[in-house]
């Protein structure tokens, strides 16, 4: 068959498809997904979790308020910083709300029963991954971009005009968007991956934590093998560099870096790959609830 | 539309559950009307119609709806509403909501979707308690709610799952009407249920399963019809009721004829019906009886049931 053909085929699919009913069933499937994961009384370790820098930051705007607040000072807050978005949100909050939030959008109908609704349901099973992926990326994003924009204007605010001028006439705007950037394909990159974990083990707490060990250790990997982990890809993002600490330090290996594109590019396609294995296993599923 | 487009087909269809047998080799094929899953526990009523929705996939063979497959959600959820057993909900959600929803995934707008989900909560009599959360309904509410749920996008096949469990009597003769509503529009309705009486009053047609095999299928009285192991029962309600077993007597496939205890009667157990109806014919139109009634005693699900399964369950 040639190149020619195939797009041909490629393009008379596309227009059998009923994308609108797609988009709009997706829509729905976020609408209820998103009322059901952000606004419940479950979820309030997870506010905790993403809201402990702030409340952090907060005490610490309040109580050292007097202090000398000059360049250096400046300077200091902005490593600080990092090190709270890099070593804290990324390593451990995001990747514990994802776990909790992408685990149980399939795993949690099934503890409750109601996955047979969804499957009952006039909806393509990919639809279904898609529908629910993205509302857990909805959740996930909007409480960690909230917490790590409260980071940074409460880090920045208790210096004043000093502050203000490092903001937005230094490069700390910039670096708030770099931080926005990394923290949503933070929520994305770990979310594909729990949600297929989720489809693919009844128990996805060890594989879990199979990651978050593989995610730790990864920089003493080779180069090749860094590029499979999602904190490779984040840390080419980060607008401040971590001087690398702790026992693992003599054995790092300092992978070559890749250009931001790459690296945002590189997590999307790793995320879309993620997505489409889960859509695989989905098509697969049955409703056992009995042997779960 | 070809025939086939019409109806529900099992070829060949087995389910294994690891070593676990569910269902082996089910073919049969079923038009519209009300179609019965008649046996015990664990026979596997539930196991076909969970294959018949696609909420699980056959070991082998292959299964029809109208043509179409689960795999063709959007068009096949079009055509089937099913009402299952699990009595689950989404957390927090209200009747109103729990039907609305769905029908918006169907592609309804808004308008039509609330149109539609304030009919299916009339026709399951569920509309005053329609804004209440489904937490706090009683057994037969969360029975009927995911009734008008099935029923709500006016599905061509509806498949029931023991619909009448945890029913008050009025609601159960509600729902049966209900049932025979939808299948004179010419649907198909399949319900499994273990209240064989009204399964008898409201089938078409019965599919008895035993040990995940179906024992027998069809309509009921050709079904009665295939047991030759037990002699038909026929009861004649007549006036001189001895001349009548005497003359019974003389037949050899009559093996027994009981006179009522009022006397005004007789029980015939025959092998075969058709000789003993031209014997009664015969004998009435010699004006030597009169007959008020005539009526066969066992072609109903409750003594098929007895024949093929037997009262412990298993294959006789």
């Amino acid at each position: 068959m040639s190149a020619q053909d195939l797009v041909a085929r490629a393009q008379r699919w596309s227009k059998e498809q009923p994308w609108r009913l797609f988009g709009s069933q997706i829509f729905i499937l976020v609408r209820n997904e998103v009322r059901r994961n952000l606004f419940t009384r479950r979820r309030i370790w997870m506010y905790l979790l993403a809201l402990i820098p702030v409340l952090i930051i907060l005490a610490h705007v309040i109580f050292d308020r007097n202090e000398p607040a000059g360049p250096a000072q400046i300077e200091n807050d902005t490593q600080v910083l990092a090190g709270i978005v890099q070593l804290y949100y990324l390593r451990l909050g995001i990747f514990f709300a994802c776990m909790a939030v992408f685990t149980w959008l399939f795993r949690g109908e099934i503890v409750e029963r109601t996955l047979h609704y969804q499957f009952l349901a006039p909806v393509r099973r990919e639809v279904l991954v898609v529908g629910k992926f993205l509302a857990g990326a909805v959740v996930a994003t909007a409480l960690f971009e909230t917490a790590v924009l409260a980071c940074v204007f409460l880090m920045y605010s208790r210096f004043g005009s000093a502050g203000k001028s490092y903001v937005f006439d230094g490069p700390g705007l910039g670096q708030l968007e770099s931080y926005l950037l990394v923290t949503a394909l933070a929520c994305l990159g770990y979310g594909a991956a729990f949600l297929a974990l989720s489809l693919l083990f009844k128990n996805p707490i060890i594989p879990g934590v199979v990651i978050m060990g593989w995610e730790t250790i990864a920089p003493i990997f080779p180069a090749w093998a860094q590029r499979l982990s999602v904190t490779f890809y984040l840390k080419q993002l980060c607008p401040v560099s971590l001087p690398i600490r702790g026992p693992l330090a003599i054995f790092t290996i300092v992978a070559e870096p890749v250009s931001p594109f790459i690296a945002a590019l590189g997590l999307l396609c790793l995320t879309i790959a993620i997505l489409a294995l889960s859509c695989f296993l989905i098509h697969r599923m049955e409703i056992t609830y009995t042997a779960e | 539309m070809t025939s086939s487009a019409r109806q529900i087909v099992f070829a060949n269809v087995s389910k294994f559950y690891g070593e676990v047998l569910g269902v082996n080799k089910v073919s049969f094929s079923l038009g519209p009307g009300i179609t019965s899953l008649v046996g015990p526990n664990g026979s596997g009523k539930t196991t076909l119609m969970n294959l018949l929705t696609g909420l699980i996939r056959p070991s082998q063979g292959a299964i029809y709806v109208l043509g179409l497959t689960p795999q063709q959600p959007i068009e096949f959820f079009r055509q089937v509403g099913y009402c299952t057993q699990f009595d689950s909900f989404p957390p927090g959600t209200n009747g109103y909501d729990f039907i609305y929803w769905p029908l918006r995934l169907h592609g309804f707008d808004r308008d039509q979707a609330a149109k539609l989900t304030n009919e299916a909560l009339e026709r399951a009599g569920m509309a005053h308690v329609a804004r209440r959360k489904v937490a706090g309904y009683s057994k037969g509410m969360r029975q009927r709610i995911r009734l008008a749920q099935a029923i709500a996008h006016h599905p061509s096949v509806l498949v029931l799952d023991e619909p009448l469990n945890g029913l008050d009597p009025m609601a159960r003769a509600e729902s049966i009407a209900l049932f025979e509503t939808i299948a004179k529009q010419g649907m198909h309705v399949i319900i499994s249920s273990h209240i064989l009486e009204e399964v008898d009053r409201i089938s078409d047609r019965v599919v008895l399963m035993s040990s995940g095999y179906v024992v027998a299928e069809g309509q009921i009285r050709e079904v009665r019809k295939e047991v030759h192991d037990h002699p038909m029962q026929i009861l004649v309600r007549c006036s001189n009721a001895g001349r009548l077993a005497a003359a019974a007597f003389e037949l050899d496939h009559v093996v027994e004829a009981k006179i009522l205890n009022d006397g005004h009667g007789v029980l015939v157990r025959t092998h075969d019906a058709e000789q003993f109806y031209l014997l009664l014919n015969k004998i009435v139109s010699g004006g030597l009886v009169e007959v008020d009634a005539v009526a066969p005693a066992d072609d109903d699900v409750n003594s098929i049931y007895q024949y093929l399964i037997g009262s412990d369950g298993g294959p006789v």
